[in-house]
């Protein structure tokens, strides 16, 4: 037998000191920005989205760009730099805000799909009828648009929400950044790594079989 | 700005120090992912329910579970249990459970995407399971999974910006070194920025050529060979006045 340290042992005395921080940290820190990251990433998401296919060539070509550029560098760099770009605004701000915009990105790529899955003929019709733009934007393509990306932007919530560790390089108290700090303190990082591995599972599995189902019932029949 | 370009000048040493940290973390990380991802991604798309399930269950567990508390729990937890590993170990052992559980899942859909009249032809020929797999479904396979493997890719890359946390001087933690003398805002912003997003596209380029390939070998499209060398000459009407 390999001498396993005491450390190794799992003491519920331990975890059960640990929890409810972790439980704390969850829902004051990494559910928040989750939450209000999926909000902001959602509206900025389509906003790119129809900005890219509305703007005159030169500027959609930088916006599409710009959007290249934060969806394939680390988000990590996005929050460093934020966090002294804005000294003057507090870290949870900061995260919501480079969380919303890093995912809107990727969200505005679902929009980006979902509007060129409108077939031709209904822009056609909205012109035969002459609406307005805006009219054929908020009655015609955008509903039609939103419905297959819901799923998508579901999957896309949970990125995020698995993503919020991160937050750690700017020194917030997340779950996990809350684990460590314990961990540090007691030297029993056993108990609190294995319990945010715990809840992060028990929080994103079920919502991902529960997306699953959604777009089984949300795909059109053909 | 010439004494911040200098200053990144000065720094460039270590600077690069960091990106070849970066770069093998990532190639390492990726290669470690696909050969966890095939093995995973065949076993999920068998119709025997003693490898399916399984694999459907280390697939989901380390999905489900963060990136970052799986490279804590193997950096702070296991050196617990005895073993110690090297943090690159940990930071390639990491990268690899994670995006190789994502990407068994695009291995499986795309075995499972193979037209059937594929796999009812493997049996008219009687091809045994290995050869079935080997010769007719896998490359089919293959060339549809690219593109998300591609995108996985840049996510895993972008991934390894953390191992700062676990004592290795990545890119990311360099640039924290750098950024006193050349100015915060200039050193991530630019500098960090425009690096990691050359190295995805190089990446992306990569996938790219890889994805003509392996189309060439199904006779789609020209081989790579042709898209990159230079265009034939057009031919000259014979007898045209100079």
């Amino acid at each position: 037998m390999i001498g396993i340290s005491a450390a190794f042992e799992w003491h519920w005395s331990a975890a059960a000191e640990v929890l409810p921080t972790l439980l704390t940290q969850f829902v004051k820190v990494t559910l928040l920005v989750t939450v209000l990251g999926t909000v902001i990433a959602s509206i900025l998401g389509l906003v790119i989205a129809m900005a890219i296919r509305v703007l005159p060539r030169p500027l959609s070509e930088a916006v599409k760009w710009i959007a290249n550029v934060i969806r394939m560098t680390p988000i990590i760099i996005q929050l460093l730099f934020a966090s002294y770009a804005f000294l003057s605004l507090d870290l949870i701000t900061i995260g919501v805000i480079v969380y919303g915009i890093h995912y809107a990105t990727y969200m505005s790529e679902v929009y980006r799909a979902g509007i060129d899955s409108v077939p031709k003929g209904q822009w056609e019709a909205t012109t035969a009828l002459s609406m307005s733009t805006l009219r054929t934007w908020t009655a015609i393509i955008i509903p039609q648009a939103l419905r297959a990306t819901i799923p998508a932007l579901g999957n896309y919530a949970i990125s995020m929400f698995k993503d919020t560790p991160y937050l750690l390089v700017i020194g917030v108290v997340d779950m996990v950044n809350a684990a460590r700090i314990y961990g540090g303190d007691t030297y029993r990082y056993t108990e609190a790594f294995t319990l945010v591995g715990i809840i992060f599972l028990l929080a994103s599995y079920p919502t991902s079989l529960l997306i699953g189902r959604l777009e089984k019932r949300l795909a059109y029949k053909t | 700005m010439d004494e911040k370009f200098a200053a990144i000048g000065e720094a460039m040493p270590r600077l690069l120090d960091g990106l070849v940290v970066t770069i093998e973390l990532t190639i390492f990380g990726a290669i470690a992912a696909f050969i966890l991802a095939v093995i995973l991604g065949l076993a999920a798309a068998s119709p025997a329910k003693g490898f399916r399930i399984p694999a459907r269950v280390v697939i989901e567990f380390f999905r489900g579970t963060s990136l970052v508390v799986q490279v804590f729990w193997l950096f702070f937890v296991l050196p617990l249990l005895g073993i110690d590993l090297h943090p690159m170990l940990v930071g390639v052992m990491a990268l690899g459970l994670n995006y190789g559980a994502y990407s068994a899942e695009v291995v499986r859909g795309s075995i499972q995407a193979v037209p059937t009249g594929q796999w009812e032809a493997t049996t008219a020929l009687s091809l045994g399971p290995i050869q079935r797999m080997r010769r007719i479904i896998f490359p089919q396979a293959w060339a549809l999974m690219i593109p998300s493997l591609s995108s996985l890719l840049v996510h895993l890359m972008k991934g390894t910006a953390i191992v700062g946390f676990i004592t290795l001087a990545d890119l990311t933690y360099q640039l924290e070194q750098v950024k006193r003398t050349a100015g915060t805002l200039f050193t991530y912003g630019v500098v960090g920025i425009l690096s990691y997003f050359v190295f995805a596209l190089v990446l992306m380029y990569f996938m790219n050529a890889l994805e003509h390939q392996a189309k060439h070998k199904l006779g789609q499209g020209k081989s790579l060979w042709r898209i990159l060398s230079p265009a034939p000459p057009a031919s000259t009407p014979a007898g045209g006045a100079s």
